[in-house]
């Protein structure tokens, strides 16, 4: 079953502007799914549509085979939303905005109470139960959202950029705790700008540029496609003047630092045998970008060529 | 009762749950100043002023003016409770909770004028009691009286529901009470009956909703109107009919909260 199905859909605003040109895009159930593009691309506008908070001006779409026209009630019980920004009511205690977002899906106090409770546990809340959002930090709030779109166990959760601002620690949770609720079944839509997390947690991709999807396919088979990568190599000792790389690109950054670029069919054994020959020893290496951000910028720099 | 109707009334219970500990929380703001201000009114305009007026209608000046203060005040709050509660949400996003969720708009609509009515009331039942130490109240008609009021509260709270649909500032909640509802209620025989004014601002009159709430609502409880009740419930009750109409219309298109 799909989670979600989008078809032929467009958003112009009243201003003229094309948010969304023609957009057709599946997400299959239990799947872990990113939606990438830059600034103004499209995605929040693909997620308004999704959870009604913009209003569509052609095309269709379905939540869990209900189309969200037809039934919009059936179709919002699926979905759990984290926007981007923060949109609580910051004078509201922390547990009340859970049971009040319960309540709205139907969910009686009672019942919402426990649960509540469950989330403010696993998400690292339960000391500011009482405390009014306003006061929480942005790590918190953040928290705050996730908890709240999972309040009433949705079938398919959509996050907007959760992770913008968090710190690397927090983020790391944050991942391992959508991990956890995805192997529990539940579709994830991942909106972000750290690639990392995109590769890291997604199976299937999307990108959006312009108001289009120019790539839509699983993560490894786009990650197979990058064609060269370029690896920072730290070495142990300066180089010399006379020193030369000749079977590769390569950019000396200062005495102990080189940028090599590895086409994907040379492998990194030649490379060192040839730094070997010239006794040249590496105490470490990296990549200089991570691999899905290479292949995203050269996807959306090709789209806005043919633009 | 079916699932959907037994989710349906769990969204409404909640809705109209927040909105009353909204104005609790804030009561200061929202419960204390129409208990000052009405004190105020009916010391200077009941007690001072009022003994050198004497009787009308065939009442003391303080009775005569009660039914019209208690109205006033549950006009105002109910109108002001939804139109900065529903802008303050917008103004917040947290209106994106109940946009996502599978609430219904006619439902959104209910939870804010139930709570819009609910402060309306509260702040009837406070002025009812400060009333009573300048004047002793007798219900004529309960029937009346307790409709005319949550009909009232309840015209107040869609029209604050369409002000704050509009509002793109705070700025723009406050025009219409200040420029429009304030004078409305003034002009609208809450501190003289109209049978005063000469034939034409008595026509005029007649073209101002409030009289007819102010009116009936007397007549419930003093028993004495300027004008006929069923024609007060008649305006009132259409009234109520188009604004709601008019508010669903709103909502449905989405007019200043979807984009």
């Amino acid at each position: 079953m799909k989670a979600l199905s989008i078809n032929n859909l467009t958003k112009t605003y009243s201003n003229g502007f094309e948010a969304l040109k023609d957009i057709q895009l599946n997400v299959e159930q239990g799947d872990f799914f990113a939606l990438l593009g830059p600034n103004g691309a499209g995605k929040s506008t693909t997620i308004g549509v999704i959870t009604s908070l913009v209003t569509k001006s052609s095309g269709r779409v379905s939540v869990f085979d209900t189309d969200i026209d037809v039934d919009p009630e059936t179709a919002k019980s699926h979905i759990g939303l984290v926007p981007q920004e923060f949109n609580f009511n910051g004078f509201e205690q922390v547990k009340h905005i859970l049971i009040t977002q319960a309540g709205y899906y139907g969910m009686p106090a009672k019942q919402a109470e426990p649960r509540a409770d469950e989330l403010l546990r696993q998400l690292g809340l339960w000391e500011k139960r009482h405390t009014p959002a306003r006061a929480l930090s942005g790590g918190m709030k953040r928290r705050l959202m996730i908890a709240r779109a999972l309040v009433h166990k949705p079938k398919l959760l959509i996050l907007d950029e959760p992770t913008a601002g968090v710190d690397i620690e927090l983020r790391r949770s944050m991942w391992t705790f959508l991990q956890k609720i995805n192997e529990q079944g539940t579709t994830i839509i991942l909106t972000t700008h750290y690639l990392e997390e995109a590769e890291n947690l997604c199976r299937n991709i999307a990108i959006i540029d312009q108001g289009k999807i120019i790539e839509n396919t699983d993560m490894k088979s786009l990650l197979n496609r990058l064609d060269k990568e370029t690896f920072v190599l730290y070495l142990k000792q300066p180089l010399s003047s006379d020193f030369a790389l000749k079977e590769f690109s390569y950019q000396q950054i200062d005495d102990t630092t080189l940028e090599v670029e590895i086409n994907r069919d040379e492998g990194l054994n030649h490379l060192f045998s040839l730094l070997s020959q010239q006794n040249i020893e590496v105490c470490g290496m990296k990549n200089k970008a991570n691999r899905l951000e290479e292949l995203f910028l050269s996807l959306v720099e090709k789209s806005e060529a043919t633009l | 009762m079916n699932s959907q109707l037994s989710q349906r009334w769990v969204a409404f219970n909640t809705l109209l749950t927040r909105e009353v500990r909204r104005f609790i929380r804030i009561w200061p703001q929202t419960l204390l100043p129409p208990a000052i201000t009405m004190t105020l009114y009916f010391i200077i305009f009941g007690n001072l002023i009022g003994s050198r007026i004497g009787e009308m209608g065939g009442f003391s000046y303080m009775e005569y003016i009660a039914p019209g203060i208690i109205m006033m005040s549950v006009i105002n709050n109910a109108y002001a409770n939804v139109a900065s509660s529903f802008y303050s949400a917008k103004f917040q996003s947290h209106i994106e909770e109940l946009l996502v969720a599978p609430v219904p708009n006619h439902l959104i609509l209910a939870g804010y004028v139930a709570g819009g009515t609910a402060r309306g009331l509260c702040v009837g039942l406070i002025v009812t009691i400060v009333s009573l130490f300048f004047t002793s109240i007798e219900i004529q008609h309960l029937f009346i009286t307790i409709s005319m009021v949550v009909l009232s509260a309840v015209m107040f709270a869609l029209g604050g529901f369409i002000n704050a649909i509009y509002a793109r500032s705070f700025d723009e909640i406050s025009i219409i009470p200040t420029f429009i509802l304030t004078p409305m209620t003034y002009l609208g025989g809450v501190f003289y009956s109209i049978s005063l004014l000469p034939e034409f601002w008595q026509n005029v009159s007649l073209l101002n909703p409030i009289l007819y709430m102010v009116n009936a609502f007397r007549f419930g409880m003093l028993g004495v109107s300027d004008i006929a009740i069923e024609v007060a419930f008649t305006i009132i009750i259409v009234c109520i009919i188009g604004l709601s109409s008019f508010a669903l219309y709103l909502l449905n298109k989405g007019t200043g909260i979807r984009h």
